[in-house]
Protein backbone atom coordinates (compact mmCIF):
# COMPACT_ATOMS: atom_id res chain seq x y z
CA UNK A 1 0.00 0.00 0.00
CA UNK A 2 1.42 3.35 -0.94
CA UNK A 3 1.10 6.75 0.65
CA UNK A 4 -2.25 8.47 0.16
CA UNK A 5 -4.24 5.30 -0.34
CA UNK A 6 -7.13 4.56 1.97
CA UNK A 7 -6.10 2.08 4.61
CA UNK A 8 -8.35 -0.80 5.43
CA UNK A 9 -7.17 -0.61 9.03
CA UNK A 10 -4.88 1.54 11.13
CA UNK A 11 -1.23 0.61 11.01
CA UNK A 12 0.07 -0.67 14.30
CA UNK A 13 3.41 -1.03 15.96
CA UNK A 14 3.21 -4.75 15.15
CA UNK A 15 2.99 -3.85 11.44
CA UNK A 16 6.04 -1.64 11.77
CA UNK A 17 7.98 -4.27 13.68
CA UNK A 18 7.08 -6.90 11.13
CA UNK A 19 8.27 -4.71 8.23
CA UNK A 20 11.44 -3.52 9.98
CA UNK A 21 12.11 -7.08 11.07
CA UNK A 22 12.59 -8.18 7.46
CA UNK A 23 15.53 -5.84 6.83
CA UNK A 24 18.89 -7.61 6.80
CA UNK A 25 22.44 -6.48 7.48
CA UNK A 26 24.08 -5.40 4.20
CA UNK A 27 27.36 -7.11 5.05
CA UNK A 28 26.00 -10.23 6.74
CA UNK A 29 22.68 -10.67 4.91
CA UNK A 30 21.85 -13.90 6.71
CA UNK A 31 21.15 -11.72 9.78
CA UNK A 32 18.19 -9.42 10.17
CA UNK A 33 18.93 -6.12 11.92
CA UNK A 34 16.77 -7.46 14.74
CA UNK A 35 18.90 -10.61 15.11
CA UNK A 36 22.10 -8.59 14.89
CA UNK A 37 20.76 -6.49 17.77
CA UNK A 38 21.20 -3.10 16.09
CA UNK A 39 17.45 -2.48 15.69
CA UNK A 40 16.65 -1.24 19.18
CA UNK A 41 13.16 0.20 19.10
CA UNK A 42 10.21 0.80 16.82
CA UNK A 43 7.62 3.41 17.78
CA UNK A 44 4.51 4.42 15.87
CA UNK A 45 2.56 7.68 16.05
CA UNK A 46 -0.73 8.63 14.45
CA UNK A 47 -1.70 5.07 13.78
CA UNK A 48 -4.54 4.90 16.25
CA UNK A 49 -7.26 6.69 14.29
CA UNK A 50 -5.90 5.85 10.85
CA UNK A 51 -7.13 9.18 9.49
CA UNK A 52 -3.69 10.76 9.38
CA UNK A 53 -0.54 9.30 7.95
CA UNK A 54 1.14 6.90 10.27
CA UNK A 55 4.62 7.92 11.34
CA UNK A 56 7.20 5.43 12.51
CA UNK A 57 10.51 6.01 14.24
CA UNK A 58 13.20 3.37 14.32
CA UNK A 59 16.23 3.50 16.64
CA UNK A 60 19.48 1.92 15.42
CA UNK A 61 22.67 1.33 17.41
CA UNK A 62 25.79 1.00 15.25
CA UNK A 63 27.97 -2.09 15.79
CA UNK A 64 31.15 -0.03 15.41
CA UNK A 65 31.58 3.77 15.43
CA UNK A 66 32.76 3.65 11.82
CA UNK A 67 30.29 1.05 10.60
CA UNK A 68 29.98 1.89 6.88
CA UNK A 69 26.71 0.00 6.58
CA UNK A 70 24.62 2.46 8.61
CA UNK A 71 23.46 4.49 5.61
CA UNK A 72 22.41 1.36 3.75
CA UNK A 73 20.57 0.06 6.81
CA UNK A 74 18.73 3.35 7.09
CA UNK A 75 17.75 3.32 3.40
CA UNK A 76 16.61 -0.30 3.58
CA UNK A 77 14.49 0.44 6.66
CA UNK A 78 12.90 3.46 4.98
CA UNK A 79 12.12 1.37 1.92
CA UNK A 80 10.64 -1.52 3.92
CA UNK A 81 8.48 0.71 6.12
CA UNK A 82 7.31 2.94 3.28
CA UNK A 83 6.42 -0.23 1.42
CA UNK A 84 4.35 -1.36 4.41
CA UNK A 85 2.29 1.84 4.16
CA UNK A 86 3.94 4.17 6.63
CA UNK A 87 3.93 7.75 5.37
CA UNK A 88 6.72 9.08 7.51
CA UNK A 89 9.74 7.04 8.49
CA UNK A 90 12.45 8.37 10.76
CA UNK A 91 15.62 6.48 11.53
CA UNK A 92 17.45 7.66 14.64
CA UNK A 93 20.87 6.79 15.94
CA UNK A 94 20.98 5.50 19.49
CA UNK A 95 24.54 5.59 20.80
CA UNK A 96 23.91 4.43 24.33
CA UNK A 97 24.23 1.78 25.57
CA UNK A 98 26.86 0.76 23.00
CA UNK A 99 26.21 -2.30 20.87
CA UNK A 100 27.65 -5.52 22.15
CA UNK A 101 27.94 -8.83 20.32
CA UNK A 102 25.95 -10.28 23.23
CA UNK A 103 22.88 -8.69 21.60
CA UNK A 104 23.03 -11.11 18.65
CA UNK A 105 20.01 -13.37 19.16
CA UNK A 106 20.04 -17.18 19.30
CA UNK A 107 18.32 -17.20 15.92
CA UNK A 108 21.06 -14.90 14.61
CA UNK A 109 23.78 -17.17 15.95
CA UNK A 110 22.17 -20.17 14.29
CA UNK A 111 21.98 -18.25 11.00
CA UNK A 112 25.67 -17.35 11.24
CA UNK A 113 26.60 -20.99 11.89
CA UNK A 114 24.46 -22.12 9.00
CA UNK A 115 26.38 -19.73 6.74
CA UNK A 116 29.74 -20.96 8.01
CA UNK A 117 30.49 -17.93 10.14
CA UNK A 118 31.53 -18.61 13.71
CA UNK A 119 29.27 -16.74 16.16
CA UNK A 120 30.79 -14.69 19.00
CA UNK A 121 31.32 -16.02 22.49
CA UNK A 122 30.16 -14.01 25.49
CA UNK A 123 31.61 -10.50 25.69
CA UNK A 124 30.35 -10.05 29.23
CA UNK A 125 30.38 -6.87 31.29
CA UNK A 126 32.89 -4.15 30.47
CA UNK A 127 35.77 -3.70 32.92
CA UNK A 128 35.12 -0.98 35.47
CA UNK A 129 38.81 -0.29 36.18
CA UNK A 130 41.63 0.18 33.67
CA UNK A 131 41.31 -2.13 30.66
CA UNK A 132 43.88 -4.93 30.99
CA UNK A 133 46.46 -5.26 28.22
CA UNK A 134 46.44 -8.54 26.32
CA UNK A 135 49.89 -9.24 24.99
CA UNK A 136 49.01 -12.65 23.63
CA UNK A 137 46.33 -13.31 21.05
CA UNK A 138 42.81 -13.63 22.44
CA UNK A 139 42.17 -17.32 23.13
CA UNK A 140 38.82 -18.54 21.94
CA UNK A 141 37.58 -22.10 21.98
CA UNK A 142 35.96 -22.27 18.58
CA UNK A 143 34.49 -25.05 16.52
CA UNK A 144 35.16 -24.92 12.78
CA UNK A 145 31.83 -23.86 11.23
CA UNK A 146 32.49 -26.26 8.32
CA UNK A 147 33.74 -29.52 9.79
CA UNK A 148 33.09 -28.94 13.49
CA UNK A 149 36.67 -29.64 14.55
CA UNK A 150 37.72 -27.71 17.66
CA UNK A 151 41.26 -27.25 16.44
CA UNK A 152 41.45 -23.77 14.96
CA UNK A 153 44.05 -21.04 14.72
CA UNK A 154 43.75 -17.27 14.55
CA UNK A 155 44.97 -15.71 11.30
CA UNK A 156 44.08 -12.12 12.15
CA UNK A 157 42.01 -10.24 14.75
CA UNK A 158 40.81 -8.04 11.89
CA UNK A 159 38.69 -9.40 9.06
CA UNK A 160 36.79 -8.29 5.97
CA UNK A 161 34.21 -6.46 8.07
CA UNK A 162 34.71 -4.40 11.21
CA UNK A 163 33.10 -7.06 13.39
CA UNK A 164 34.93 -10.21 12.29
CA UNK A 165 38.30 -11.89 12.87
CA UNK A 166 39.82 -14.44 10.47
CA UNK A 167 40.48 -18.01 11.60
CA UNK A 168 41.60 -21.21 9.97
CA UNK A 169 40.63 -24.77 10.80
CA UNK A 170 43.75 -26.90 11.20
CA UNK A 171 41.81 -30.08 10.38
CA UNK A 172 39.89 -29.23 7.17
CA UNK A 173 42.25 -26.30 6.57
CA UNK A 174 39.46 -23.95 5.51
CA UNK A 175 39.63 -20.30 6.57
CA UNK A 176 36.53 -18.86 8.23
CA UNK A 177 35.28 -15.67 9.83
CA UNK A 178 34.49 -15.29 13.50
CA UNK A 179 32.29 -12.50 14.82
CA UNK A 180 34.36 -10.79 17.50
CA UNK A 181 33.22 -10.38 21.07
CA UNK A 182 32.87 -6.69 21.81
CA UNK B 1 23.37 -10.27 -4.78
CA UNK B 2 21.44 -13.54 -4.34
CA UNK B 3 20.44 -12.35 -0.89
CA UNK B 4 18.69 -9.29 -2.29
CA UNK B 5 15.02 -9.51 -1.47
CA UNK B 6 14.02 -5.99 -2.50
CA UNK B 7 12.95 -7.02 -5.97
CA UNK B 8 15.73 -5.39 -7.99
CA UNK B 9 15.98 -6.41 -11.63
CA UNK B 10 19.74 -6.06 -11.97
CA UNK B 11 22.63 -5.93 -9.58
CA UNK B 12 23.23 -2.30 -10.52
CA UNK B 13 19.69 -1.29 -9.53
CA UNK B 14 20.61 -2.25 -6.00
CA UNK B 15 23.22 0.49 -5.94
CA UNK B 16 20.72 3.20 -6.70
CA UNK B 17 18.75 4.92 -3.98
CA UNK B 18 15.02 5.10 -4.35
CA UNK B 19 13.92 8.48 -3.03
CA UNK B 20 10.80 8.80 -5.13
CA UNK B 21 11.47 12.33 -6.37
CA UNK B 22 15.24 11.99 -6.72
CA UNK B 23 16.17 8.99 -8.79
CA UNK B 24 19.40 7.57 -9.99
CA UNK B 25 21.72 8.66 -7.18
CA UNK B 26 24.44 6.28 -6.22
CA UNK B 27 23.67 4.87 -2.82
CA UNK B 28 27.20 5.02 -1.51
CA UNK B 29 28.41 8.47 -0.69
CA UNK B 30 25.15 10.29 -1.37
CA UNK B 31 22.96 11.81 1.29
CA UNK B 32 24.94 10.14 4.02
CA UNK B 33 23.14 9.94 7.33
CA UNK B 34 23.73 12.38 10.15
CA UNK B 35 25.86 10.41 12.62
CA UNK B 36 23.90 12.06 15.46
CA UNK B 37 20.43 11.82 13.88
CA UNK B 38 17.87 11.98 16.67
CA UNK B 39 20.53 12.21 19.39
CA UNK B 40 19.87 14.91 22.01
CA UNK B 41 22.78 17.34 21.73
CA UNK B 42 21.61 19.86 24.34
CA UNK B 43 24.54 21.25 26.29
CA UNK B 44 24.88 19.92 29.83
CA UNK B 45 24.14 22.60 32.43
CA UNK B 46 26.98 24.98 33.20
CA UNK B 47 29.09 24.04 30.17
CA UNK B 48 30.41 26.57 27.69
CA UNK B 49 29.59 25.53 24.12
CA UNK B 50 32.85 26.91 22.75
CA UNK B 51 34.84 24.92 25.30
CA UNK B 52 32.97 21.72 24.56
CA UNK B 53 33.45 22.23 20.82
CA UNK B 54 37.20 22.83 21.23
CA UNK B 55 37.48 19.71 23.37
CA UNK B 56 35.57 17.55 20.88
CA UNK B 57 37.67 18.92 18.02
CA UNK B 58 40.83 17.86 19.87
CA UNK B 59 39.70 14.26 20.32
CA UNK B 60 38.05 14.19 16.91
CA UNK B 61 41.08 15.60 15.10
CA UNK B 62 43.38 13.09 16.81
CA UNK B 63 41.21 10.31 15.40
CA UNK B 64 40.73 11.92 11.98
CA UNK B 65 44.39 12.69 11.38
CA UNK B 66 45.74 9.34 12.56
CA UNK B 67 42.97 7.61 10.59
CA UNK B 68 44.24 9.36 7.48
CA UNK B 69 47.83 8.42 8.25
CA UNK B 70 46.81 4.78 8.71
CA UNK B 71 44.77 4.85 5.49
CA UNK B 72 47.91 5.90 3.65
CA UNK B 73 49.29 2.48 4.58
CA UNK B 74 46.63 0.67 2.54
CA UNK B 75 48.37 -1.90 0.30
CA UNK B 76 51.73 -1.16 1.94
CA UNK B 77 51.59 -3.29 5.10
CA UNK B 78 53.95 -6.30 5.35
CA UNK B 79 51.14 -8.75 4.59
CA UNK B 80 47.47 -8.83 3.67
CA UNK B 81 46.21 -9.49 7.20
CA UNK B 82 47.99 -6.45 8.57
CA UNK B 83 46.83 -4.37 5.65
CA UNK B 84 43.26 -5.26 6.63
CA UNK B 85 43.99 -4.70 10.31
CA UNK B 86 45.42 -1.22 9.72
CA UNK B 87 42.51 -0.28 7.45
CA UNK B 88 40.04 -1.54 10.08
CA UNK B 89 41.70 0.54 12.78
CA UNK B 90 41.61 3.56 10.49
CA UNK B 91 37.88 2.97 9.94
CA UNK B 92 37.15 2.77 13.68
CA UNK B 93 39.00 6.04 14.22
CA UNK B 94 37.19 7.68 11.32
CA UNK B 95 33.89 6.68 12.89
CA UNK B 96 34.93 8.20 16.20
CA UNK B 97 36.06 11.34 14.36
CA UNK B 98 32.68 11.74 12.63
CA UNK B 99 30.80 11.55 15.91
CA UNK B 100 33.18 13.91 17.70
CA UNK B 101 33.24 16.50 14.90
CA UNK B 102 29.45 16.34 14.67
CA UNK B 103 29.28 16.81 18.45
CA UNK B 104 31.64 19.81 18.17
CA UNK B 105 29.41 21.39 15.50
CA UNK B 106 26.30 20.88 17.60
CA UNK B 107 28.00 22.35 20.69
CA UNK B 108 29.14 25.50 18.90
CA UNK B 109 28.02 26.07 15.28
CA UNK B 110 30.54 28.93 15.04
CA UNK B 111 33.41 26.43 14.63
CA UNK B 112 31.97 25.12 11.36
CA UNK B 113 33.48 26.77 8.25
CA UNK B 114 30.97 28.52 6.01
CA UNK B 115 30.52 27.09 2.52
CA UNK B 116 28.74 28.54 -0.52
CA UNK B 117 24.94 28.45 -0.48
CA UNK B 118 23.69 25.05 -1.58
CA UNK B 119 26.64 23.01 -0.44
CA UNK B 120 25.42 19.62 0.74
CA UNK B 121 28.48 19.00 2.93
CA UNK B 122 27.38 18.05 6.47
CA UNK B 123 28.98 19.78 9.44
CA UNK B 124 31.50 17.04 10.20
CA UNK B 125 32.70 17.10 6.59
CA UNK B 126 33.03 20.90 6.66
CA UNK B 127 35.16 20.58 9.75
CA UNK B 128 37.31 17.83 8.26
CA UNK B 129 37.78 19.26 4.78
CA UNK B 130 37.54 23.03 5.07
CA UNK B 131 39.62 24.01 8.07
CA UNK B 132 43.18 25.28 7.84
CA UNK B 133 45.94 23.45 9.70
CA UNK B 134 46.00 26.12 12.42
CA UNK B 135 42.35 25.34 13.25
CA UNK B 136 43.13 21.65 13.86
CA UNK B 137 43.42 20.63 17.52
CA UNK B 138 45.17 17.24 17.24
CA UNK B 139 48.32 16.47 19.19
CA UNK B 140 51.38 16.40 16.99
CA UNK B 141 52.06 12.66 17.44
CA UNK B 142 49.05 11.88 15.21
CA UNK B 143 50.22 14.01 12.30
CA UNK B 144 53.92 13.09 11.99
CA UNK B 145 55.11 11.77 8.63
CA UNK B 146 55.32 8.00 8.19
CA UNK B 147 58.31 5.85 8.84
CA UNK B 148 58.43 2.07 8.46
CA UNK B 149 56.07 -0.52 9.94
CA UNK B 150 57.87 -0.33 13.29
CA UNK B 151 57.10 3.41 13.30
CA UNK B 152 53.44 2.62 12.60
CA UNK B 153 53.07 0.20 15.51
CA UNK B 154 55.02 2.34 17.99
CA UNK B 155 52.92 5.40 17.15
CA UNK B 156 49.74 3.34 17.38
CA UNK B 157 50.81 1.99 20.77
CA UNK B 158 51.52 5.45 22.20
CA UNK B 159 48.37 6.90 20.67
CA UNK B 160 45.94 4.14 21.60
CA UNK B 161 47.31 3.70 25.13
CA UNK B 162 46.66 7.38 25.87
CA UNK B 163 43.33 7.36 24.02
CA UNK B 164 42.01 4.25 25.73
CA UNK B 165 42.72 5.62 29.20
CA UNK B 166 40.92 8.80 28.19
CA UNK B 167 37.88 7.26 26.46
CA UNK B 168 37.42 4.85 29.32
CA UNK B 169 37.04 7.79 31.73
CA UNK B 170 34.99 9.78 29.24
CA UNK B 171 32.28 7.12 29.50
CA UNK B 172 31.32 8.77 32.81
CA UNK B 173 30.91 12.23 31.20
CA UNK B 174 27.87 14.33 32.11
CA UNK B 175 27.50 14.99 28.39
CA UNK B 176 25.69 11.87 27.27
CA UNK B 177 26.98 12.15 23.69
CA UNK B 178 30.59 12.17 24.88
CA UNK B 179 29.80 9.41 27.37
CA UNK B 180 28.44 7.22 24.57
CA UNK B 181 31.42 7.97 22.30
CA UNK B 182 33.76 7.15 25.18
CA UNK B 183 32.08 3.86 26.06
CA UNK B 184 31.92 2.72 22.44
CA UNK B 185 35.35 3.99 21.45
CA UNK B 186 37.01 2.32 24.43
CA UNK B 187 35.95 -1.14 23.24
CA UNK B 188 37.40 -0.39 19.79
CA UNK B 189 40.65 1.16 20.97
CA UNK B 190 41.21 -1.82 23.31
CA UNK B 191 41.69 -3.90 20.15
CA UNK B 192 43.96 -1.26 18.59
CA UNK B 193 46.20 -1.09 21.64
CA UNK B 194 46.50 -4.87 21.91
CA UNK B 195 47.33 -5.13 18.21
CA UNK B 196 50.04 -2.47 18.45
CA UNK B 197 51.49 -3.83 21.70
CA UNK B 198 51.83 -7.35 20.28
CA UNK B 199 53.62 -6.05 17.19
CA UNK B 200 55.96 -3.94 19.32
CA UNK B 201 56.94 -7.04 21.32
CA UNK B 202 57.17 -9.19 18.18
CA UNK B 203 59.49 -6.77 16.39
CA UNK B 204 61.57 -6.05 19.49
CA UNK B 205 62.16 -9.74 20.04
CA UNK B 206 62.31 -10.76 16.38
CA UNK B 207 65.43 -10.41 14.26
CA UNK B 208 68.33 -8.07 14.85
CA UNK B 209 66.99 -5.87 12.05
CA UNK B 210 63.41 -5.75 13.38
CA UNK B 211 64.71 -4.88 16.86
CA UNK B 212 66.93 -2.15 15.46
CA UNK B 213 63.99 -0.60 13.61
CA UNK B 214 61.67 -0.90 16.59
CA UNK B 215 64.12 0.84 18.91
CA UNK B 216 64.76 3.54 16.31
CA UNK B 217 61.03 4.21 16.01
CA UNK B 218 60.70 4.40 19.78
CA UNK B 219 63.62 6.81 19.98
CA UNK B 220 62.04 8.99 17.31
CA UNK B 221 58.47 8.99 18.65
CA UNK B 222 58.93 8.98 22.43
CA UNK B 223 59.57 12.75 22.61
CA UNK B 224 56.12 13.41 21.07
CA UNK B 225 54.32 11.22 23.59
CA UNK B 226 54.17 13.58 26.64
CA UNK B 227 52.10 16.14 24.72
CA UNK B 228 49.22 13.65 24.76
CA UNK B 229 49.18 13.73 28.56
CA UNK B 230 49.59 17.46 29.06
CA UNK B 231 46.89 19.37 30.85
CA UNK B 232 45.21 22.02 28.69
CA UNK B 233 42.97 24.82 30.01
CA UNK B 234 39.98 23.61 27.94
CA UNK B 235 40.27 20.01 29.18
CA UNK B 236 40.86 21.19 32.74
CA UNK B 237 37.74 23.35 32.72
CA UNK B 238 35.63 20.57 31.23
CA UNK B 239 37.05 18.02 33.64
CA UNK B 240 36.07 20.28 36.53
CA UNK B 241 32.56 20.45 35.05
CA UNK B 242 32.37 16.62 34.94
CA UNK B 243 32.22 16.61 31.15
CA UNK B 244 35.80 16.14 29.92
CA UNK B 245 38.85 14.23 31.10
CA UNK B 246 42.10 15.88 32.16
CA UNK B 247 44.71 13.79 30.32
CA UNK B 248 47.26 14.53 33.04
CA UNK B 249 45.18 12.36 35.33
CA UNK B 250 45.72 9.35 33.06
CA UNK B 251 49.53 9.61 33.07
CA UNK B 252 50.11 6.92 35.72
CA UNK B 253 47.86 4.41 34.02
CA UNK B 254 49.35 5.14 30.58
CA UNK B 255 52.88 4.90 31.97
CA UNK B 256 52.14 1.55 33.60
CA UNK B 257 50.78 0.05 30.37
CA UNK B 258 53.75 1.29 28.33
CA UNK B 259 56.17 -0.02 30.96
CA UNK B 260 54.49 -3.41 30.75
CA UNK B 261 54.90 -3.51 26.97
CA UNK B 262 58.50 -2.26 27.03
CA UNK B 263 59.38 -4.75 29.75
CA UNK B 264 58.03 -7.58 27.61
CA UNK B 265 59.92 -6.11 24.63
CA UNK B 266 63.17 -5.93 26.65
CA UNK B 267 63.38 -2.26 25.80
CA UNK B 268 63.76 0.92 27.85
CA UNK B 269 61.95 4.23 27.45
CA UNK B 270 64.35 6.57 25.60
CA UNK B 271 66.02 9.36 27.58
CA UNK B 272 65.31 12.08 25.00
CA UNK B 273 63.50 15.18 26.38
CA UNK B 274 59.88 15.88 25.35
CA UNK B 275 59.27 18.03 22.28
CA UNK B 276 58.34 21.45 23.51
CA UNK B 277 55.63 23.56 21.95
CA UNK B 278 56.23 27.00 20.51
CA UNK B 279 55.94 29.66 23.25
CA UNK B 280 53.93 27.14 25.26
CA UNK B 281 51.57 26.30 22.41
CA UNK B 282 51.29 22.84 20.83
CA UNK B 283 48.81 20.79 18.80
CA UNK B 284 45.77 21.49 20.98
CA UNK B 285 46.37 25.22 20.37
CA UNK B 286 46.73 24.77 16.61
CA UNK B 287 50.54 24.86 16.63
CA UNK B 288 51.52 21.97 14.36
CA UNK B 289 54.44 20.49 12.49
CA UNK B 290 54.83 20.96 8.77
CA UNK B 291 53.58 17.40 8.27
CA UNK B 292 49.96 18.38 9.06
CA UNK B 293 49.78 20.98 6.28
CA UNK B 294 50.99 18.45 3.74
CA UNK B 295 48.59 15.80 5.02
CA UNK B 296 45.64 18.19 4.81
CA UNK B 297 46.61 19.32 1.34
CA UNK B 298 46.17 15.74 0.18
CA UNK B 299 43.13 14.93 2.31
CA UNK B 300 41.20 18.11 1.49
CA UNK B 301 42.06 18.79 -2.13
CA UNK B 302 39.05 17.12 -3.76
CA UNK B 303 36.46 18.48 -1.33
CA UNK B 304 37.91 21.99 -1.58
CA UNK B 305 37.84 21.88 -5.37
CA UNK B 306 34.13 20.94 -5.31
CA UNK B 307 32.43 22.58 -2.32
CA UNK B 308 29.05 22.01 -3.96
CA UNK B 309 29.79 18.40 -4.91
CA UNK B 310 27.56 15.52 -3.92
CA UNK B 311 29.45 12.38 -3.07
Amino acid sequence: MGAGQVRERALTRADAEAAAGTVTDPEMPMLTLLDLGVLREVTVRGAADGSEGAAVTVALTPTYSGCPAMATMRDDLVRALTGAGFDEVRVQVRLSPPWTSDWITERGRAALREHRISPPGTAGPRPSGPVPLRLTATRRLLACPRCGAEDTELTSEYGPTACTAIYRCTVCREPFEHVKEI
Amino acid sequence: MSHDTSGHESVYDGLVEDHGDVSGQWAFGTSFEDPLAGVDTTLPEGVDGADLAAYCLGLGDDALVLSHRLSQWCSRAPDLEDDIAVANIALDLLGQARLLLARAAAADPAVVPALPEGSPAPDEDRLAYFREAAAFRCTRLAELEHGDFAHLVVRLLLFSTARLALLHRLAASRDHVLAAIGAKGATEVTYHRDYAARWVVTLARGTEESRRRLLAALEQLAPWHPEQLEAHPVATRLAEAGVGVDPAGTADEVGAVLAQVLDEAHAAWPEAPPRAGVRGRAGRDGMHTEALGLLLAEMQVVARAHPLGRW
